[in-house]
């Protein structure tokens, strides 16, 4: 996994391993801030900035505790991090932007129960990418859910104005949705190489 | 975040059942997404993932529940992330030393018990404010819930999408299995019918209910 390329390893985890359509990762946000565009992108962009960071933290972290010989902490550790960013980032998004804080909502405290960030995390330690290659691949994840929940959101845009049976109304016609996007993302798996 | 009413539920057989239906994890509040999608593509997978979120679930609500006098307010939520992710770490050796092949098949997704929305829901919604042993038997009940919902997919999918259960073969040599169905899509659909399903059900019962009154339920 060492020799793989940076420009491969960003479209593997953006495009044939999608971290929402092919992985299950981060399915909560995405079935829940994906009903506007606009909301959406803004969560892309934070998801993105916590994977970047976490990420980063991840590598530190991990490159320590093997060398204590403590690697059964990891996970506690990498929680702790993970957290922790996401409460800078709310601090940051409240001072910045309140208007795009209250649209967010619960769903900002949330991304630290996203699985997409430690998802991402657990897996770079797995794939024993180095620095860069992690870096590389935080942004790639984050991409590819920002595409995932762009597509949702577009979707379901045009959904509201559509007529559909009462009975498919609401979380059942989104799974539906979703399922179809991830159809269409198979589409893609010949493209990268494979990799869990 | 809305103060919750602080009252000590008594044990009741309730405390144990609500969580198989009436607050089904899965079909009715809709948590924990993640896990329930990615590991139900084969039933054992499924009734695995499904006893390790029970154990972590019975075990960070009795801790927290026994702490609960003890633990600040303000770093709740880390406290309960530190709790959990301590359980999670157990569960996630326990595995590794009983089946290595579970393990590999279920990967990450056991560590990703941390970040299960209905264990911190729990926690924060039910462990925090009651006695030991109601949150005991509240959560071995949504865990129980949660199992059932993982079983519901896993095995439709193993059996439309390998033609097995258990590893069982249940149809003759002809059958083509719909490969689509144990791969991601699959997963979405599966569960989207249920879903799907439950609401017919729903709906067809407060149909017959306004009946009477004469207003059909569907005219709008």
């Amino acid at each position: 996994m060492h020799a793989e390329s940076l420009p491969s390893i960003f479209l593997n985890a953006a495009i044939v391993n999608n971290f929402v359509l092919a992985m299950f990762l981060g399915i909560c946000p995405f079935l829940g801030v994906s009903s506007k565009k606009e909301t959406a992108w803004n969560m892309g962009l934070a998801v993105i900035f916590v994977l970047l960071v976490s990420s980063a933290a991840a590598f530190g972290i991990n490159w320590l505790l093997v060398n204590l010989e403590l690697e059964f902490l990891r996970l506690i550790c990498y929680i702790a991090v993970i957290a922790s960013t996401v409460q800078l980032v709310e601090m940051f998004v409240k001072r910045y932007s309140p208007a795009l804080f209250r649209s967010l909502g619960i769903f900002l405290p949330l991304i630290t129960t996203n699985c997409a960030v430690l998802g991402l995390a657990l897996f770079q330690t797995q794939k024993e990418y180095d620095f860069i290659q992690s870096l590389v691949y935080a942004l790639g994840a984050g991409a590819g859910f920002t595409l995932a929940l762009m597509l949702m959101a577009g979707l379901r845009e045009r959904l509201a104005l559509a007529r559909v049976p009462d009975v498919s109304q609401g979380a059942a016609l989104t799974l539906m949705l979703a399922g179809l996007l991830s159809l269409a993302f198979m589409g893609f798996a010949g493209l990268g190489g494979s990799h869990g | 975040m809305a103060e919750l009413p602080k009252h000590q539920e008594d044990l009741s057989l309730d405390t144990f059942v609500r969580g198989l239906w009436k607050e089904n994890p899965v079909f009715v509040m809709l948590l924990g997404m993640c896990p329930t999608l990615a590991v139900s593509n084969s039933a054992i997978n499924a009734i695995s993932m499904g006893l390790a979120t029970t154990f972590v679930l019975a075990g960070s609500g009795a801790l927290i529940s026994g702490l609960r006098n003890w633990i600040p307010k303000q770093v709740r939520i880390a406290s309960y992330i530190v709790i959990i992710a301590t359980f999670v770490t157990i569960v996630d050796y326990a595995i590794q030393a009983i089946s290595l092949d579970l393990y590999a098949a279920l990967g990450a997704f056991i560590q990703l018990i941390v970040v299960n929305c209905i264990i911190l829901g729990r926690a924060e919604a039910y462990a925090s404010q009651q006695r030991l042993v109601p949150t005991l038997v509240n959560s071995l009940g949504i865990g129980a819930g949660f199992t059932i919902a993982l079983f519901a997919l896993g095995s439709v999918r193993e059996i439309l999408g390998s033609g097995t259960l258990f590893g069982l073969h249940l149809f003759g040599a002809g059958f083509q299995p719909w490969v689509v169905m144990v791969l991601p899509p699959g997963g979405f659909f599966v569960l989207g019918a249920w879903l799907l399903l439950f609401n017919w059900i729903k709906q067809r019962g407060e149909r017959r209910a306004d009946a009477p009154t004469g207003v059909p339920a569907n005219a709008r």
